[in-house]
């Protein structure tokens, strides 16, 4: 009997060294939770230890008071036999547990009130970065609208010094069924529904890759489809931006693998800025391979997944919409080998 | 523990009947004892189905990029796995229970409608048959059999015909369509018998509290579920005759199928609770030889649950966008509805505080009730306060936390009320000593899942996802939770073993094995079908306490 | 078996609880108005939003007979029970008939405006979001009305053939509070679709 409310603390208390572990480069998880870089994320972390605590204290009083009760109130030799008193109530006890918990809601929620006004209220200064973000079955599309830059699945956004804040503003939005962008350290969760625009924003003050991935289920391949968000220090960012916004470096000889593309169903899906190639149902693979994954994170970004990826998608994400088009392994070796010079 | 054990009445015709004449009898009765005992033993196979799919899923989860089933069957399982075990186990079981139950407890001789709580009983079945049928009988985009794969609140437009082909979302609608008319006639049912059958002196302020909870479940059966049915139709429209109420392309709205959904969803979970309370209710302070403590409060808080639960709703939806001011109420009532359910752990504990606990097996689980609701509550706190959600939401955080009360808190004191009427309803005690088993496997097993379960979601790691990517901290924990699967599943075997068995060779019971107060106790193990020879007359909450206790009975005091 | 509980003299207490089949129905119509307010929801929500297709103001024409017609054979249905409940079985029955007549005359009225919605303006349940909203709302509006039609006709059967007696007045006045809950459906809809809509 005792064993079941000591379990119960330590699992606590192992929560609570997670909850209050100082946020650090993530020795248990890249995704953590309590682990944040950005305001929205912080401000979450540090409502949760507030919120932590009052349930915190809450469980160990009635935790203790019921054990207590088990032990001490347990049937024994002596007072077998006989019926213990009947109390039936009393109203100052029903009042006073009445009127704490009443007045413990009112605390938490003002405290829990006051963060969603900082976070969904906040004033998107006119430095801020605004990125549209398209989530699509099953893959992630991003549109830098001021920039003129489209890519897909690897987000990149500058720092954001606290002092001076540039925060990133996304806009979200779906072209097909209801998907969440989630980057735990970044922010907490926000859905893309069609038909219904929503929009969130980042500060990362610390560079480096975040990764997450789309949180509300979307069908078949909805468990990869992953985010990687690159923090990048501002005159990194502006490289990217000035690289993303060029057109695709081609080759003026059009190779076995281009023709292929070009002549097989790929530019109906797929946009190569620069080629025929315009198609915007699947990723923008201009710059494919400033990339390090493709398939939304599914696999590594080199010459033998795009190959194999080509030949035949299932192979890394069954139930994709990327169809298998029927290409041979060399066929699929020459289109691999034309994408993998769009730098 | 019993007081006098009257011997058991030999079987009203010495010949036993055939077996197909038996089978005719329990196909076409409508005794509301038959009928409870069919829904319990109906959610007991599901229980198992749902077991399996369960353990189908964790198997998949054991490792990272594991290959132990498609993706397609990984999404069919989970959604199979919810769907069943909320709309075909817990939801049958507690009909089943309030239905043998109720009448019992009034003093009445069967529920107000018997031929409705057949009909009620049969839809129920045939809705669960029609989903099952979908393994087999579908027909869609991967081939013959398709079972439903949109999750099972089924949100909009995954369940279009654009983007769910074939008929695994119709299976999802019809066969909750057809179970959900089933359930809001058996609600109906117990609302007019608990207010018009019950028996002379029991006035409304003298029902047993799981009449109350009954009652009051059965009021948010009829309010809740209904909302769920217009949805499903609006989605037939939509699937069917090319309606636009989910159709975003024509400017439907998808979040307003999420209002729909979750004003059924959320009421629909404490359908499912309330009369977890009834049996904590009753089992606490008969094992622990004392009254309820406050009877009046724990009706007042069961109703302000009954009514707050329905303004709670978009607490499962702060992550789709709406306004400041819309989150923020929706944290006000959620916080809301924790104040009326404290107040119930408390007066459990209030009831136990002073009395002579007996560790029988029903005690057992109602202890293990106490502990774990109070956890699985304030997981939900957690939850209410909206940012700390926008990262909780759609994790396995939640998922934690919502098994933590369906099996850690209803599930639990379920048991307990298989244990505690068994007796009742088969004549016969269970066996002890496999009883205890069960529970410390069980725990076991519980603990091991859901406990460490919480942590994935801490980590990062959404729910309904087939697979997962190592290096994100999950791997052990995972294990960790599968492993907790097999424990569960042989305490459930263990389980229904004694069930089985104790059901041929237990020893004989008796009226009241318990020595308890509620009027199901007054008559014999298993009742006659009459119930009653003469409807009795009470004068008090515990009618058996003032005959056992005629020097202070409890009508001094009410 | 169960034991008469002695020793518990206390004077003869009233007991009479509600019957079963008005609270039934009372139940019965708690949830239909849920499914309704669902239905009125996803109305109200859409109104002005459709993306195409005719609006309500080009094409909705107030159905005020029809309304009149129902709302008329309220009181009817009124009447009638009241005739049953004194044991004027005559009086019912021409009560009763007149409920169906003029229920029929309801749903007559929304046969020939769905016509005319349909082949004169062009509105379908696909058409657009009014289309939508619009013919589901009202379909299951006329959809109880004929089930309630299906109701009392079959009790104009049994009347006919000499069935009902005035014993029968609580179980009929339970139908006929599932006939005023359809009337008050119809005047929520009205409001909603005719007036607020257009």
């Amino acid at each position: 009997m005792y064993t079941r409310p000591i379990r119960a603390v330590v699992i606590l208390t192992l929560l609570a060294f997670v909850a209050l572990a100082e946020p650090v480069s993530p020795p248990l998880s890249p995704t953590n939770i309590f682990a944040p870089v950005s305001t929205p994320a912080q401000s979450i972390f540090d409502l949760s230890r507030f919120v932590l605590l009052v349930t915190g204290a809450i469980f160990t009083v009635v935790v203790i008071l019921l054990t207590y009760a088990v032990i001490k109130f347990r049937k024994t030799r002596e007072n077998e036999g006989r019926e213990p008193a009947q109390v039936f109530g009393s109203t100052q006890l029903e009042l006073a547990w009445t009127v704490i918990p009443v007045l413990i809601v009112v605390v938490l929620f003002l405290a829990a009130a006051h963060v969603i006004a900082s976070i969904q209220n906040a004033v998107r200064p006119s430095n801020a970065l605004e990125v549209t973000v398209i989530g699509h079955q099953f893959w992630w599309e991003y549109r830098y609208p001021g920039l003129k830059v489209v890519t897909a699945n690897e987000l990149h956004i500058p720092v954001s010094d606290p002092a001076h804040p540039t925060p990133t503003f996304l806009t979200l939005l779906s072209a097909d069924t209801d998907h969440s962008f989630w980057v735990p350290r970044l922010a907490g969760k926000t859905d893309l529904i069609p038909n219904h625009p929503n929009s969130t924003w980042v500060d990362p003050h610390e560079t480096g890759l975040y990764l997450g991935q789309c949180a509300q289920y979307c069908g078949t391949q909805h468990a990869l489809m992953l985010l990687r968000v690159y923090v990048d220090s501002r005159e990194d960012f502006d490289r990217w931006v000035q690289q993303q916004s060029e057109p695709a470096h081609v080759s003026s000889k059009v190779s076995p693998g281009q023709r292929m593309f070009e002549t097989t169903a790929c530019v109906n899906c797929h946009t190569i800025r620069g080629t025929p190639a315009k198609g915007t149902y699947g990723p923008d693979l201009t710059h494919l391979m400033s990339r390090q994954t493709i398939a939304s994170g599914a696999a590594k970004n080199n010459i033998g997944s795009l190959i194999a990826w080509i030949y035949k998608p299932d192979v890394f994400k069954p139930g994709c919409k990327m169809p298998s088009m029927g290409l041979s392994v060399q066929q699929s070796a020459e289109v691999g080998a034309y994408l993998a010079t769009l730098r | 523990m019993s007081t006098e054990s009257i011997a058991w009445p030999i079987s009203e015709t010495s010949t036993p009947r055939p077996f197909v004449q038996q089978l005719h009898e329990w196909v076409t009765t409508v005794d509301h004892k038959r009928l409870g005992i069919l829904y319990i033993l109906f959610a007991l196979l599901f229980l198992m189905v749902g077991g399996v799919e369960a353990t189908i899923l964790r198997i998949q989860l054991i490792r990272p990029l594991n290959h132990f089933v498609s993706p397609q069957m990984f999404n069919r399982m989970f959604t199979m796995h919810g769907t069943t075990m909320i709309f075909f186990v817990i939801m049958p079981v507690m009909f089943g229970f309030a239905n043998y139950l109720t009448p019992l407890m009034i003093g009445a001789r069967d529920m107000a409608f018997p031929r409705l709580n057949a009909f009620s009983f049969w839809l129920m079945a045939f809705g669960g048959l029609l989903l099952y049928f979908s393994f087999i009988g579908g027909d869609g985009l991967y081939g013959a059999g398709n079972a439903p794969d949109v999750g099972w609140f089924a949100y909009a437009p995954l369940t279009s015909k654009t983007f769910s082909r074939g008929h695994s979302t119709d299976f999802w609608i019809l066969s909750l369509l057809v179970s959900g008319f089933g359930s809001i006639g058996t609600a109906i049912n117990i609302i007019a018998t608990v207010l018009c059958m019950r028996c002379k002196g029991m006035t409304l302020a003298k029902l047993p509290l799981m009449a109350w909870m009954s009652a009051t479940m059965a009021g948010l059966v009829i309010l809740a579920v209904s909302p769920l049915a217009a949805a499903q139709i609006m989605l037939l429209v939509d699937r069917y005759l090319g309606g636009h109420f989910f159709d975003t392309q024509a400017g439907g709205s998808a979040v307003m199928w999420m209002h729909f959904f979750w004003v059924f969803g959320h009421p629909e979970v404490y359908i499912l609770v309330l009369p977890a309370f009834g049996f904590a209710s009753e089992i606490i302070p008969v094992f622990s030889r004392k009254a309820i403590f406050g009877y009046p409060i724990m009706v007042a808080a069961t109703l302000g649950i009954g009514f707050i639960s329905m303004s709670v709703w978009a607490h499962h939806m702060f992550t789709v966008g709406m306004s400041a001011a819309g989150n923020t109420f929706f944290v006000l009532s959620t916080m809301a509805i924790a104040v009326p359910t404290g107040i119930k752990i408390f007066n459990w504990l209030a009831t136990i505080w002073g009395g002579q606990i007996h560790f029988k097996t029903p005690m057992l689980f109602c202890i293990a009730f106490l502990f774990q609701f109070l956890i699985a509550g304030l997981t939900g706190i957690m939850q209410g306060a909206a940012p700390f959600d926008w990262q909780l939401t759609a994790s396995y955080f939640v998922v934690a936390h919502f098994h933590y009360v369906i099996v850690g808190g209803i599930l639990f004191t379920l048991f307990g009320a298989y244990y505690y009427w068994f007796p009742k309803m088969s004549g016969r005690m269970y066996n002890e000593k496999l009883g205890r088993l069960h529970f410390w496997l069980f725990i076991i097993g519980f603990h091991l899942t859901f406990d460490f379960m919480h942590i994935p979601g801490i980590l990062g790691m959404p729910r309904r996802i087939y697979t997962y990517e190592p290096g994100r901290g999950w791997d052990i924990w995972n294990l960790i939770i599968t492993i907790g699967v097999f424990f569960q599943a042989v305490a459930i075997l263990v389980f229904i073993g004694n069930l089985l068995w104790s059901y041929f060779r237990g020893e004989l019971a008796g009226n009241d094995p318990w020595d308890a107060w509620t009027l199901e106790w007054s008559i014999p193990s298993p009742p006659p079908a009459y119930n009653f020879a003469a409807i009795p007359e009470v004068r008090s909450r515990r009618p058996l306490w003032d005959l056992k206790h005629p020097e202070d009975p409890d009508w001094h005091y009410e | 078996m169960s034991v008469p509980f002695a020793g518990m003299a206390e004077p003869q207490i009233e007991w009479t609880l509600p019957g079963r089949g008005p609270v039934a129905m009372y139940c019965l119509i708690a949830a239909e108005s849920a499914i309704f307010t669902i239905f009125v929801v996803a109305y109200i929500f859409y109104i002005g939003k459709s993306l195409t297709g005719p609006q309500p103001q080009d094409v909705l024409r107030i159905p005020i007979v029809f309304t009149i017609c129902l709302l008329s054979s309220s009181f009817s249905i009124h009447f009638a029970s009241r005739s049953l409940r004194n044991g004027k079985v005559r009086s019912f029955s021409l009560w009763w008939l007149l409920t169906l007549v003029l229920g029929a005359v309801f749903l007559g009225g929304t046969f020939l405006e769905w016509r005319h919605l349909i082949y004169d303006e062009g509105l379908t349940i696909q058409t657009n979001l009014f289309g939508t909203t619009y013919y589901s709302l009202v379909g299951l509006h006329a959809f109880h009305v004929t089930v309630g039609l299906l109701a009392l006709a079959t009790v104009s059967l049994f009347t006919l053939l000499g069935y009902l007696k005035q014993e029968h007045a609580e179980r009929v006045e339970v139908l006929s509070m599932y006939w005023h809950f359809v009337d008050v459906v119809w005047v929520v809809v009205f409001i909603v679709v005719y007036i607020v809509g257009r």
